[in-house]
């Protein structure tokens, strides 16, 4: 049966699933029960398995994900939501002192198979606090897992794979993207492997490196220097952390050239991360400086601002362009 | 007992002995046989000794940074007395007393403030959590385990630990909220030691008790003399049937005092006077428990002696046994961090161990 449908119903549709399969798997967070979330992604579950495996909470992050930690040490498998990326900051001091550690100083006698989940990311003309991307913030961090898909067919695959990991999921939805195209995906469950990273598109000019929403901005960049005979390889990384780097180490080394692209700002960033690794791993195979495109070091402006702000494909295909000419 | 006679807003105190030992409440005095009178008596002694000797020790430089529970002993103790091992325990980090009555090996304990991961390695049948740092985080984990309880449809409860100094933070009253809200069955025990470091409780809030913070997120809320083993028992008791019956949480605010400083690294004298700390010392709650055995002649200076004797001994050769051991293992740093270590860390692994195969750090 056709099941052609965009990123948030796969988010829906990995959450059913889960929950169908297994009954320890729970949802909650702010607005998640009866209204299926502010963006839908919880829609129906309520209705589906009732109020005691989806509910609404009162409205405090940390709480949510720091009861989330006693309920996964207590024999579930919470699956919460964080309303926008930007309002997980006052879960960070759970996530960051127990959430990422517990297993590690319980001595694996405690373990979280728990997912944070949060829609995140710019370009939705958002009032402020709704746009940024912090996706460096966690994976800064030992014992967490950050992933973010980049397709409805990722978002489900990877959102299962979260939810059946043994270890903590950080899953970061990029919400420009939620509804902007459907996919022919499978009815039926799949997983996609957390911790590796996908060839979108072969090529031997230059490596694209990316992730998220930026993904298809990168692939519009990549049509437009195509006239110019330049043919660049796209990676999604998939997983922020831990990082699959032999996927991207082997591509620079296969065409000497690499290009970050992300929305976050520039400095401190996964792009950096990515460099440092170029530098270690590929250093001889260079043929140009490997560079990050990214959003400013400034603070994400609101709507009228934010067409700036975000690397658009035109800038991304004129980098592409100077990279490959160097 | 009945928590709904104690309105912590009159600032009325439950108390069943007083600091002679003289009961005062006889009608809510627990049926306790001697046996386990003296099992109390004898794990109040436990938890003192042990704490001077890690005191002591860390004084030679032979133990780290520790923090003593010196005054504490009858809340930590009679509180965790009211659980079955089915129940689970999660503590901040001054609660000696309740890890020894919920099961922990004293080898546990050394280890962890030796500065061994492995000391947060519970037995399989030992419900209590890892010691929590970060102040009152850990109350939010109680609630979950008591609403994965609701969930599971378990009969257990979960008793957490705060101290003064905790109510202050967010996490304090999100805990209490979420705990009313879904009626889990999470005990919450305020241990008021009068100090958090070095501000005293006045400073921490302009309410008149911490315990009438209850009211606020629907639920009892009850003040208790927090060094009079047999009101903590009885009143954590009552709380934990309540909660075992379905009918939610409740806040305890235990009134005790910390004799000893917050850490070793802290100098008490700079914030309080001595002669604050010697009238504490003369409501010591092993001291008026003794009393009471003696008057009640359950306890012999033979039997006191004797296990004196063996306690000492006990934490002696506990405390060899771990001195002897080497650091920890360079693998133990890495492997716990995923259930299978990514190659990130497999290769920083490798690398260190390469470089220590050349010699010493």
């Amino acid at each position: 049966m056709a099941n052609k449908i965009n990123m948030v119903q796969a988010v829906n549709q990995a959450l059913m699933n889960e929950m169908e399969l297994d009954k320890s798997v729970i949802v909650f967070g702010e607005d998640t029960g009866l209204e299926g979330g502010v963006f839908r992604a919880t829609v129906d579950l309520q209705q589906k398995f009732g109020v005691e495996r989806s509910f609404d909470t009162p409205l405090a992050e940390s709480a949510i994900v720091g009861t989330g930690v006693g309920m996964a040490i207590n024999g579930l498998k919470p699956v919460v939501e964080m309303q926008f990326m930007g309002f997980s900051y006052p879960a960070f001091n759970q996530i960051i002192s127990h959430v990422s550690r517990m297993r590690n100083r319980s001595r694996g006698r405690f373990n979280l198979p728990m997912v944070i989940r949060a829609p995140y990311g710019g370009g939705i003309r958002a009032l402020e606090h709704h746009s940024e991307s912090t996706e460096a913030l966690y994976a800064h961090i030992p014992g967490l897992k950050v992933v973010i898909p980049s397709t409805p067919y990722d978002a489900k695959g990877l959102l299962i794979a979260a939810i059946r990991d043994p270890d903590p999921v950080i899953f970061l939805e990029p919400k420009r993207i939620y509804r902007a195209f459907k996919q022919e995906i499978p009815e039926e469950d799949y997983v996609l492997p957390i911790g590796k990273a996908k060839i979108v598109q072969e090529g031997e000019d230059i490596t694209i490196i990316t992730w998220g929403a930026m993904v298809r901005d990168v692939q519009k960049a990549v049509e437009m220097v195509k006239e110019k005979d330049i043919h660049p390889e796209i990676i999604d990384l998939r997983t922020i952390s831990p990082m699959d780097r032999d996927t991207f180490v082997e591509s620079v080394k296969k065409t000497g050239r690499a290009l970050i692209v992300q929305e976050a700002p520039k400095s401190f960033s996964v792009g950096s991360e990515i460099i440092s690794v170029l530098n270690e791993k590929a250093f001889l195979h260079l043929e140009a400086p490997p560079t990050r495109l990214a959003g400013f070091d400034t603070i994400f402006p609101l709507p009228r601002g934010e067409q700036h702000y975000m690397p658009s494909p035109k800038r991304i295909a004129k980098t592409i362009e100077e990279i490959v000419n160097y | 007992m009945k928590l709904e006679d104690y309105n912590p807003l009159e600032d009325k105190i439950y108390r069943i002995m007083d600091k002679q030992g003289e009961i005062l409440k006889p009608e809510d005095l627990p049926e306790f046989n001697n046996e386990q009178l003296l099992y109390l008596y004898r794990t109040m002694l436990l938890s003192r000794t042990m704490d001077e000797k890690q005191l002591s020790y860390q004084r030679q430089g032979r133990m780290l940074t520790y923090a003593p529970n010196i005054g504490q002993e009858a809340t930590q103790i009679g509180s965790a007395y009211a659980l079955e091992k089915k129940d689970w325990l999660v503590p901040a980090f001054r609660e000696l007393g309740a890890w020894l009555v919920h099961g922990v090996p004293l080898k546990n304990i050394f280890l962890y403030w030796y500065g061994n991961e492995w000391g947060s390695y519970m037995p399989e049948d030992v419900r209590v959590l890892p010691i929590s740092v970060p102040i009152a985080s850990q109350l939010q984990h109680a609630t979950g385990i008591g609403l994965a309880n609701n969930i599971n449809k378990e009969n257990n409860v979960a008793l957490t630990y705060v101290g003064d100094g905790g109510t202050s933070e967010g996490d304090f009253h999100e805990a209490l909220n979420f705990a009313g809200v879904f009626k889990t069955p999470t005990i919450f025990v305020i241990q008021n030691n009068q100090y958090a470091i070095s501000v005293p409780r006045k400073n921490q809030t302009a309410s008149k008790t911490l315990a009438q913070k209850a009211i606020a997120y629907g639920m009892p809320g009850i003040q208790i003399d927090g060094n009079d083993i047999f009101a903590v028992y009885s009143a954590t008791k009552e709380a934990v049937d309540r909660a075992r019956r379905g009918e939610g949480p409740t806040l305890i605010e235990a009134i005790t005092y910390r004799l000893a400083a917050h850490t070793t690294s802290d100098d008490p004298t700079k914030y309080r006077e001595d002669a604050e700390v010697e009238e504490w010392k003369i409501k010591d709650p092993i001291l008026r428990f003794k009393k009471y055995l003696e008057d009640q002649g359950i306890l012999t200076q033979e039997w006191d002696e004797k296990v004196k004797d063996e306690i000492e001994k006990e934490i002696t050769s506990t405390f060899e046994e771990i001195e002897g051991q080497s650091d920890t293992e360079i693998e133990d740093i890495f492997k716990y961090h995923y259930e299978t270590m990514p190659p990130l860390l497999e290769e920083q692994l490798n690398e260190y161990k390469n470089f220590l195969r050349e010699g010493e750090v």
